[in-house]
C-alpha cells in the first residue's frame, strides 16, 4: 500500500528540534536561507522561524532579471507572515558578468550560474549574519538529482531532505503556509514559464508514489511495474536516481595511506558536541 | 517490597565522558532528593551513541580507580545506578556496556550481545560482541540488564527470565524512524509493544529508558517506561525531551500476578533444551548462527 501521509505534528517536533540542536551544537543560534517564493524554501523558513524565533532567521530574496514578479511577492508574503529578518539582493549583475562572455550559453548553464550566485550570496550572508545556511531540497528532488551541485543544494543542514514533495505539501498546509504558495506549480524560475513537472516529464504526485515503493519499500523495478506503474516511467526514474548519485555524496578521495578521509577516518559532524 | 525507580532520559555530548559524567551526577542528585532507590540511564549514556572512530578514546574500566567510575561508585552509596559506557577489556576489546553500581561496588556488567550492523547501524564494525546473558542479585531482588538490540531478539529476555530475573532493566539509544500518519514513530511503537509483551509473557517488570537529543541527522525519541507483570504501563516518560520519570515499583505484584498466572512455574525448560539440542544439531539448519 502506498501511503505518503505523515503525522505533521510529529514531523514538526522532530524537524524544529533538529534545526535548533544542530545549529546550537555548532555554536550558532541563527539561520540564513534563500527564499524563492516557492513551497520548499517557505517550509524551511517556517520551520527555522519556529525553531529559532523569527528574529534569528534571515530570509534572502535573490531575483534575477528574468525571475517572475510573483516569486518576489510570494516570498514577501512568507516574510510578512513570519516576521523574519529579510534582505533582497538581486543577482543579475553578478550572474550577467559571466553569462555575457558566452553568448551561446544554454539555459542549463545559465540556470546553474544563477543557482551558484545565490549560493555565494547566502554563504556571504552566513558570515555577515553569523547564521548557518538552512537547506531547502526535498527527498524527491535529491533522489532525482533535480538541483544544481554547489548551488541550491549547498547548505549546512537540511531539514527537508527526508520528505517527499507530496509530504512537503502536506506539512506546508499544516503549518499554515499561504495557499497561493502551496498550490502553485513548482518552478526553478530560471526562465519564464519553466515548471519542474514540465521539465521532468511527470508530476510529483506520480513520481513520489513510485519513489516510495522503490526507495522506502525496497520494491524492485519489476515489482513496481507489477504494482501498476508504466515500464518506461519506472526505467526512466531508476536511471535518474542512479545517474545522480554523484550529487548525493562527497567527492571520492583516492586511497593511498592506511587511513583515508571518508573510508576509515570516521566521525560524525557532531564530534565532541 | 517497594523500589522507587528513576528513569533518566538524557541527551549526551558525543565523545566527551567527563561532560556526560557531570550530567549523570546532576541527575543522581535530583533523584536522591526524591528518594529514588534505583536510577537507570540509557545506552552509552556516558559517551554518546554514534562513536565510530571515537570508540577507543572514550573507553573506561568500571573500577574504583577509574576517574569516570570513582564518582559514580561514590554516588551509588546513596542509590543504585545503571550507567551506559564503553568497556575495554584486558585484551583491548571494546564493548557497548551497562554497569549496575550499588553501595560503592560494581554488582554486574553486561556487554551487549547483539550488535546491529545493518541499515543505519554499524555497531559490529566498531565493537566486540558480548558473550553472556546473566541475571544478578540486587538489594531489590534478581534483575537482568539488556541493551537495545539485545531485546529486539526474544532469546536474551527469555534467558534472563530463566536465570531468575524478575526485573528487566533495558536501555537504548534508539534512533527514531518510520514516520507515517500514526501518532508515534514505528520504532517507538515497536519497542513499546515488545516491552509490554515481555512483561506479559514473563510476568515480570520491564523498565526501559532511551536517549533523547540528536546526533547529526539522527534523533532519539525518549519515551522511558515501566511495565508491570500484568503488561500494563505504570509510567511513561515524555517523547523527544529530557526527563526524569519516577515511579514506585511494588515488587509484591510479582506474587499477585504469578498466583493468577503461573507461566514461570509451568515453563517446560527441559523440553526447550531437548528441542534446542535437536534443532541446533540438525544438519539442514537454516536459521541463526
Amino acid at each position: 500500500m502506498i501511503n505518503l501521509e505523515i503525522n505533521t505534528d510529529l514531523a514538526t517536533t522532530i524537524l524544529t528540534g533538529f534545526i535548533r540542536s544542530e545549529l546550537n551544537r555548532m555554536g550558532f543560534n541563527r539561520a540564513v536561507l534563500g527564499l524563492s517564493g516557492g513551497i520548499d524554501s517557505a517550509l524551511s523558513c517556517y520551520l527555522a522561524a519556529r525553531a529559532l524565533g523569527p528574529e534569528n532567521v534571515l530570509a534572502v530574496r535573490m531575483p534575477y532579471k528574468t525571475s517572475s514578479a510573483d516569486s518576489l511577492e510570494h516570498a514577501g508574503l512568507i516574510i510578512d507572515a513570519l516576521g523574519v529578518q529579510s534582505l533582497t539582493i538581486p543577482i543579475t549583475e553578478m550572474a550577467d558578468g559571466l553569462i555575457a562572455r558566452f553568448p551561446e550559453m544554454d539555459d542549463m548553464r545559465r540556470g546553474n550560474i544563477m543557482a551558484r550566485c545565490r549560493m555565494i550570496v547566502l554563504y556571504d550572508q552566513s558570515a555577515a549574519f553569523n547564521g548557518l545556511v538552512i537547506g531547502t531540497g526535498n527527498k524527491t528532488e535529491i533522489l532525482l538529482g533535480y538541483s544544481t551541485l554547489y548551488g541550491d543544494s549547498a547548505c549546512a543542514i537540511n531539514p527537508l531532505g527526508d520528505l517527499y514533495k507530496t509530504q512537503v505539501r502536506q506539512l506546508s498546509r499544516a503549518l499554515g503556509i499561504p495557499s497561493v504558495v502551496v498550490e502553485k506549480a513548482p518552478s526553478a524560475d530560471l526562465w519564464a514559464g519553466q515548471t519542474d513537472e514540465g521539465e521532468l516529464g511527470f508530476t510529483y504526485a506520480e513520481v513520489d508514489r513510485l519513489l516510495y515503493l522503490l526507495v522506502d519499500q525496497r520494491y524492485t523495478p519489476a515489482e513496481c511495474v507489477e504494482a501498476g506503474f508504466s515500464e518506461p516511467f519506472v526505467r526512466a526514474v531508476v536511471r535518474r536516481i542512479q545517474r545522480n548519485q554523484f550529487k548525493r555524496i562527497m567527492p571520492p578521495i583516492a586511497k593511498l595511506s592506511n587511513r583515508t578521509i571518508g573510508y576509515d577516518f570516521l566521525y560524525l559532524r557532531d564530534w565532541g558536541t | 517490597m517497594k523500589c522507587k525507580l528513576g528513569l533518566a532520559q538524557i541527551n549526551t555530548v558525543l565523545g566527551d565522558p567527563e561532560a556526560n559524567l557531570a550530567r549523570h551526577l546532576a541527575l543522581v542528585e535530583q533523584a536522591r532528593q526524591q528518594s529514588v532507590d534505583l536510577l537507570l540511564f540509557p545506552e552509552l549514556s556516558l559517551t554518546g551513541y554514534v562513536l565510530q572512530d571515537l570508540v577507543p578514546t572514550v573507553a573506561h574500566r568500571p573500577a574504583a580507580d577509574d576517574p569516570l567510575f570513582a564518582p559514580l561508585l561514590e554516588a551509588s552509596r546513596q542509590l543504585d545506578l545503571v550507567v551506559g559506557f564503553v568497556d575495554e577489556d584486558s585484551r583491548h576489546r571494546f564493548f557497548i556496556s551497562s554497569a549496575y553500581l550499588s553501595g560503592g561496588q560494581v554488582l554486574h556488567v553486561h556487554h551487549k550481545v547483539y550488535l546491529p550492523t545493518y541499515g543505519l547501524f554499524d555497531e559490529g564494525r566498531f565493537f566486540a560482541w558480548g558473550d553472556s546473558v546473566q541475571a544478578f542479585d540486587t538489594r531489590f531482588g534478581r534483575m537482568g540488564m539488556l541493551i537495545c538490540e539485545d531485546f529486539w531478539h526474544a532469546s536474551p529476555p527469555y534467558l534472563l527470565w530463566l536465570d531468575g530475573a524478575d526485573v528487566l532493566l533495558l536501555s537504548s539509544a534508539s534512533p527514531g524512524r518510520g514516520l507515517n500518519n500514526s501518532e508515534h514513530l514505528e520504532s517507538a511503537r515497536w519497542v513499546e509493544h515488545i516491552n509490554q509483551a515481555y512483561a506479559s509473557l514473563f510476568t515480570c517488570f520491564v523498565a526501559h529508558t532511551n536517549r533523547v537529543g540528536y546526533e547529526d541527522g539522527l534523533h532519539f525519541w525518549g519515551g522511558a517506561s515501566l511495565c508491570d507483570p500484568n503488561g500494563e504501563f505504570l509510567a511513561r516518560g515524555p517523547y523527544h525531551q529530557e526527563a526524569l520519570t519516577i515511579v514506585d515499583m511494588d515488587l509484591n505484584q510479582l506474587h499477585r500476578t504469578r498466583a493468577r498466572l503461573p507461566l514461570l512455574r509451568d515453563e517446560r525448560t527441559a523440553l526447550v533444551q531437548r528441542e534446542l539440542n535437536r534443532i541446533l544439531s540438525g544438519q539442514n539448519r537454516s536459521s541463526g548462527r
